[in-house]
């Protein structure tokens, strides 16, 4: 579903990603882990389109397409979600009006009709239910005065409501108590399909007590450099990056 | 995307046409003769004409003014012409005495005259270059005691009111452009609502302008007696053209004791092409006048149109507890220059005045923000509050903002709250991650930055106003 093969980003001159590689097939969950600063937050961005990166080497493929010829909207038409480590505030914009328009556009993407009022609030509703959110959240201007746990449980109503192929969560966890935690894990494992996948991006070990990966992945300086299953998030939670 | 967006910076003025119809239009230049001939036209009585004349001694002697932050090639004044109005029959009796041509200019500029098929609830007064073609709903307003006609049939049918009213709020030498309308004035609505009544429908006047190197000077003048209420809305598009045209008109608005007015602008005149060719000049006087005790005037503007806008509608408090309004959006993109805000000015007791104004600048335009608030000496506890936000989009465009405050009272209580922002790239990415275009995010973003304005509007009018924002911002991002 995606390779990104020997990937070499730049962001003001400095190279972050220095040579990533990282292959997702249908179905999986992989984590990647890794110290602050070392690149997790720069894959997240360039996967979904940030314009302020400069990739200078190396290829992402998606789905068979060339992800990097593709703008941000289209990536999102095509099946892909950033959860936001910082979901932005938009004063005076419904958060109910920001998701059916951009439901409708990944419909109209598709060549689908657009859903009407009643039937998108009917959608909302379900999936709200579940993450505990309730009406005024969705009506409130979008992330505008949220707290952090309901910026991220909002992130995962959204990706709930706009079903992506590839979700990529980027530090979804951070800021979150425990109940909040297991809300979050819970929106996600619901999603868990064979023809979806996801890449969770975190510090701690301790969201995949909840999402259960199938890969983990240490990422330090900008490049991948170790893999395993599960167990390493585990190990990494005892020794820490140092000896990478 | 580039592509895509030349397309649409081309076609994004729907409202450039030119009405093919026979009119009678005035020699250009302006002189006694023109204003005579003006007068005569419309049948005014003496002091009519002598005002007007008046008005022209004082215009003589005044200067253009330049304090705005405009830039913009002297205006020819005897270049222009002052009087321009179809042919055939100018007031119709009925709607089938209308030139069909003109009732399809309004039907494409989806105002149709036919009463049935309107928006519910609203009426409309048709202003066609000079002259008032056709209003709407008049049996049943009248009814109520309703006047809502042209000035020009109120000066035959209701000379009193006009002559007691007329230049009260806006006197004829108040400023260079008032001055000049005063001399000249060609047309525009007359609204009177009784005492007690509240105005069963929305009232609204559309300008056009169609003929050539004409301008537009129209006078609206509206009178709520005690206890009343009366929501008012104005709409204005032009013809593309190369040449500017000057549009200059004073609004006048009394209310008396616990009357409200409600004045609502949706201004689209042609704003110039992508050099900054054409387009209109918009110098415009509004000014509302609070006589009574706890009356009420609330002005709601979005400004879209016109090359140059000049325009600072205002409020003045005299009666106790009176409250004024202004709520103003106002978009310059390509090389559109705006100087406008509001003057509340507080004279009675326990005035309140309410001032938000939100300037987008996108393209080369430049945005300014002009206000006044007044506290007299004997306005015991009054209050402000201003909330003045910009946005800019993009980097060539410009944002200013010219608050002045002037209080000779102590007991005032103002506040004064004002914020610039860069259309966020952060905001923008998220919109397009989630699958929105470029364009269809700034359209969201600006819409939710105006919101406290566009709430203000009367429901239809503010669907139209958020449709009227993203065709205005089209070609903006790229």
């Amino acid at each position: 579903m995606l390779e990104v093969k020997n990937l070499h980003v730049r962001v003001d001159d400095k190279e972050i990603l220095k040579g990533m590689n990282i292959t997702v097939a249908p179905g999986e969950v992989h984590s990647i882990m890794g110290p602050n600063g070392s690149g997790k937050s720069t894959l997240a961005q360039v996967l979904a389109g940030k314009e302020a990166y400069e990739v200078t080497e190396g290829e992402v493929t998606f789905q068979g397409k060339d992800l990097l010829d593709l703008e941000p909207e289209e990536r999102a038409c095509e099946g892909i979600f950033l959860a936001f480590q910082y979901p932005v505030e938009i004063p005076g914009v419904a958060n109910t009006y920001l998701l059916r328009e951009a439901l409708n556009a990944k419909r109209e993407y598709r060549e689908e009709k657009p859903l009407k009022h009643v039937e998108f609030g009917k959608l909302a509703r379900d999936k709200m239910k579940a993450l505990g959110i309730g009406e005024d959240l969705l009506k409130r201007s979008v992330n505008a005065g949220f707290s952090g746990g309901e910026k991220k449980r909002n992130e995962i109503f959204q990706m709930q409501i706009l079903e992506p192929t590839l979700a990529v969560l980027d530090e979804t966890d951070s800021g979150l108590d425990i109940d909040a935690l297991k809300i979050v894990a819970n929106g996600v494992n619901s999603m868990r399909d064979s023809g979806r996948s996801f890449i969770v991006i975190t510090h701690y070990q301790r969201l995949l007590n909840y999402i259960v990966p199938d890969f983990v992945h240490v990422m330090v300086d900008g490049k991948i450099v170790k893999s395993g299953g599960k167990e390493l998030a585990q190990e990494l939670e005892e020794k820490g990056y140092a000896d990478f | 995307m580039s592509v895509d967006l030349e397309k649409l910076a081309q076609e994004e003025y729907k409202y450039g046409f030119v009405t093919d119809v026979e009119q009678e239009i005035a020699p250009k230049g302006l002189n006694e003769d023109v204003i005579r001939m003006i007068s005569s036209k419309k049948n005014e009585p003496e002091w009519l004409l002598e005002w007007r004349l008046g008005a022209y001694e004082r215009w003589k002697k005044m200067k253009e003014p330049r304090w705005a932050f405009l830039r913009y090639p002297k205006i020819d004044f005897n270049d222009i012409s002052y009087y321009a109005a179809p042919k055939n029959n100018p007031r119709p009796k009925s709607l089938d005495e209308i030139d069909p041509e003109i009732k399809e200019t309004y039907d494409k500029l989806g105002i149709p005259l036919e009463e049935q098929k309107m928006l519910a609830g609203v009426a409309v007064d048709a202003v066609f270059d000079s002259v008032s073609v056709f209003t709407t709903f008049k049996e049943k307003l009248a009814e109520e005691g309703v006047i809502f006609c042209s000035i020009s049939e109120a000066v035959e049918e209701h000379p009193d009111l006009v002559r007691k009213y007329l230049g009260s709020v806006v006197p004829r030498g108040d400023n260079f452009y008032a001055a000049l309308n005063s001399a000249v004035f060609t047309d525009g609505s007359f609204v009177y609502i009784p005492k007690g009544v509240r105005c069963p429908m929305e009232l609204s006047t559309y300008f056009r302008i169609n003929a050539e190197n004409t301008g537009q000077f129209e006078r609206t003048l509206i009178i709520a007696e005690e206890g009343s209420y009366v929501s008012y809305l104005e709409g204005c598009t032009a013809p593309q053209r190369d040449e500017s045209q000057l549009h200059a008109a004073v609004v006048e608005l009394i209310a008396h004791d616990d009357a409200t007015i409600k004045y609502s602008t949706i201004q689209n005149w042609y704003p110039g092409d992508k050099q900054g060719k054409g387009g209109i000049y918009n110098f415009v006087t509004k000014r509302g006048r609070c006589i009574g005790r706890a009356s009420r005037i609330s002005w709601t503007q979005v400004e879209t149109g016109s090359a140059i806008t000049w325009k600072y509608p205002s409020c003045i408090l005299e009666g106790d507890n009176s409250v004024g309004e202004f709520y103003s959006v106002a978009l310059t993109n390509r090389l559109q220059q705006a100087d406008t805000g509001t003057k509340m000015v507080h004279v009675g007791k326990n005035t309140s005045s309410t001032i938000i104004s939100k300037g987008i600048s996108a393209g080369e335009g430049q945005n300014i923000y002009r206000g006044l608030v007044e506290i007299g000496k004997n306005a015991e506890k009054a209050r402000n509050y201003t909330q003045c936000d910009s946005m800019l989009i993009g980097d060539r465009c410009g944002a200013h903002t010219f608050p002045y405050i002037e209080v000779r009272n102590s007991t005032a209580h103002m506040e004064h709250e004002a914020s610039t922002s860069k259309i966020g790239e952060d905001q923008m990415f998220y919109c397009r991650q989630r699958g929105l275009s470029a364009e269809d995010a700034v359209s969201l973003i600006v819409n939710g930055f105006c919101k406290e304005v566009f709430k203000e509007l009367p429901f239809e009018f503010a669907v139209e106003a958020e449709k009227l924002l993203s065709v205005s911002l089209e070609g903006s991002v790229g």
